[in-house]
């Protein structure tokens, strides 16, 4: 269980996270989706009590992430997959973890194993291994102390396809055995395949928030004329907001129906006109993030 | 209860105490070893005590050549780079970001800072012991080639192994109070080297030197007869070279923001 209120945090006069609330429950992977910049990581690390908010109170299993005794133990945390010595090797640095927590050590190989390290891996030192090979890393040292929340901040960054898929399947079942996840990404695929909840951040205030599936049907109706401007009026006329996509067509928040009536009364021909689906989420998530975008093609 | 019960139990009775000092020590001196950059300046501390020692047995003459003696050479290359342990042992965690899981792990960043104090402590003992072992092995090489001498003063022992104790915790001080290994090694280095030139160069300083500089407060305590001067000399010197810096690092480690 996460839960977070009012969380806000002003560097000078400016305000990188700005009034976020939201909460996590058990059993559910939360989406946490923003472009680059958004504030997902400081809030994140807010979360974690590495960063003091300016205003506002996060706590993890019911207690101030600082609060908490042993946090290694109830919460694995994953904020930077390169923040590792680099000089140190892969085993060690996760034994290390182990140690500082009091979590079995002899559970380490496993872990390596379960996230696809070897043993060769685990020889090397941390400055030779890949992007993707630190995430693997990160993602073992946030389970090494077996919790049951897990904060992760872009895990999939540097993981290949087939890593991805794995990473995906981990976490699905790290939730569905009643653990808590938390993930950011800037990655809609990434979040649209996995998570239960999605909540957006733009700017540092949240612009979305709610159930995967009520999210996307909110995504409406996909409609295309040779006379675009024109059934562009005619939607605003009638109170609705197309956004354009990206091949030219309009997204618009509204059934079918309405949508062909307000073409037909102004005389526009449809060439195409379906429920908006395909990459439903990056047309959800270009919609709120920036709306600039559209509104110039 | 059945075994599985219980081992259940101390599973989520260890869950919920917060790690202990000496774990967390123990974690901290396994730092020194287990990089390589750390595991070379050992090797290398412990090679060059070594390397002094022998240019003794070999140089100097032999009313010098006693256990003593070789002690007393080994713990002057100590004590200038020890603290050069204690400040990595800090900054090595800023440096690489590597902050960010260990405050995650313990989000009381005071207990990591008093892990890393004691383990500065310890790795300070250890050098005197094998500093000990070391001029042993001199002493036994002498006995060879003739005449050794096995004498020492044991008050020296106990002097050198506050002074070791003290380098390294000044090292961890500047490391805290600067949090950037290149910027504290190099203010570590002139800033008492500094104030050791102005201190005999100008004659109003003069005074000030003698309770402040830690290159005549610190080998005060080898002199033939330690005062009481010698001592609160050495505590004024101290409180100004260690105990400030760490105190104001303590206060940086703990409320700086870790990205």
């Amino acid at each position: 269980m996460i839960e977070i209120h009012g969380l806000t945090k002003r560097y000078g006069d400016r305000t990188v996270v700005d009034d976020v609330s939201f909460a996590c429950r058990p059993g559910t992977v939360t989406g946490f989706l923003g472009p680059n910049g958004a504030g997902k990581s400081t809030t994140l690390r807010m979360i974690c009590g590495l960063t003091p908010p300016s205003a506002g109170t996060a706590t993890v299993a019911g207690r101030p992430y600082r609060d908490l005794p042993n946090p290694g133990r109830r919460v694995g945390v994953l904020l930077d997959a390169s923040a590792h010595h680099p000089g140190r090797k892969g085993r060690e640095t996760l034994i290390l973890s182990a140690m500082t927590i009091g979590a079995d050590q002899s559970r380490v190989p496993e872990l390596l194993d379960l996230v696809g390290l070897d043993a060769t891996a685990g020889r090397k030192r941390v400055r030779a291994y890949s992007l993707g090979m630190r995430q693997r890393l990160g993602i073992a040292m946030a389970l090494v102390g077996d919790p049951e929340v897990l904060i992760l901040d872009e895990p999939a960054n540097g993981l290949d396809p087939e890593g991805i898929a794995w990473m995906r399947r981990l976490l699905r079942g790290f939730a569905d055995r009643g653990g808590t996840v938390l993930l950011s990404s800037h990655l809609l695929t990434e979040v649209e395949a996995l998570a239960d909840r999605i909540v957006v951040i733009r700017s540092g205030r949240i612009v979305a928030d709610g159930d995967k599936d009520t999210l996307l049907a909110g995504t409406g109706t996909l409609v295309r004329a040779q006379d675009l401007d024109r059934l562009r009026r005619a939607l605003r006329d009638g109170g609705l907001e197309p956004a354009p996509t990206a091949d030219g067509a309009l997204l618009v928040s509204a059934s079918l129906e309405d949508v062909a009536r307000l073409a037909a009364a102004a005389g526009v021909v449809p060439t195409e006109l379906r429920a908006a689906n395909g990459n439903r989420l990056e047309q959800l998530f270009f919609n709120l993030v920036d709306p600039a975008v559209g509104a110039t093609s | 209860m059945t075994t599985v019960e219980s081992s259940l139990r101390l599973r989520l009775e260890s869950a919920g105490r917060a790690p202990s000092l000496p774990r967390l020590t123990l974690v901290e001196l396994r730092k020194f070893l287990d990089t390589r950059a750390g595991l070379w300046l050992l090797v290398a501390i412990g090679l060059v005590s070594a390397a002094v020692i022998v240019v003794t047995l070999i140089w100097t003459p032999d009313e010098d050549q006693f256990l003593g003696g070789y002690f007393a050479d080994s713990i002057l290359v100590l004590s200038l780079l020890l603290p050069v342990l204690g400040i990595l042992l800090v900054t090595g965690e800023w440096n690489h970001r590597a902050a960010l899981t260990t405050f995650a792990l313990v989000p009381k960043r005071g207990r990591v800072s008093v892990a890393k104090i004691a383990a500065g402590g310890a790795a300070g003992l250890g050098a005197t012991v094998v500093s000990l072992g070391l001029a042993s092995a001199a002493t036994g090489v002498a006995a060879i080639s003739g005449g050794a001498d096995w004498s020492i003063r044991w008050s020296h022992v106990a002097s050198a192994a506050l002074l070791l104790v003290l380098s390294v915790l000044m090292g961890i001080a500047f490391g805290m109070a600067l949090l950037n290994s290149a910027l504290a090694i190099v203010v570590y280095f002139f800033l008492p080297t500094i104030w050791a030139v102005l201190g005999s160069a100008i004659p109003a300083l003069r005074t000030a030197a003698e309770w402040l500089d830690t290159g005549q407060t610190m080998p005060a305590l080898f002199a033939p007869d330690v005062t009481a001067g010698s001592w609160a000399r050495l505590a004024a010197s101290v409180a100004v070279w260690v105990a400030l810096p760490l105190a104001i690092g303590l206060l940086r480690v703990g409320r700086r923001e870790v990205s």
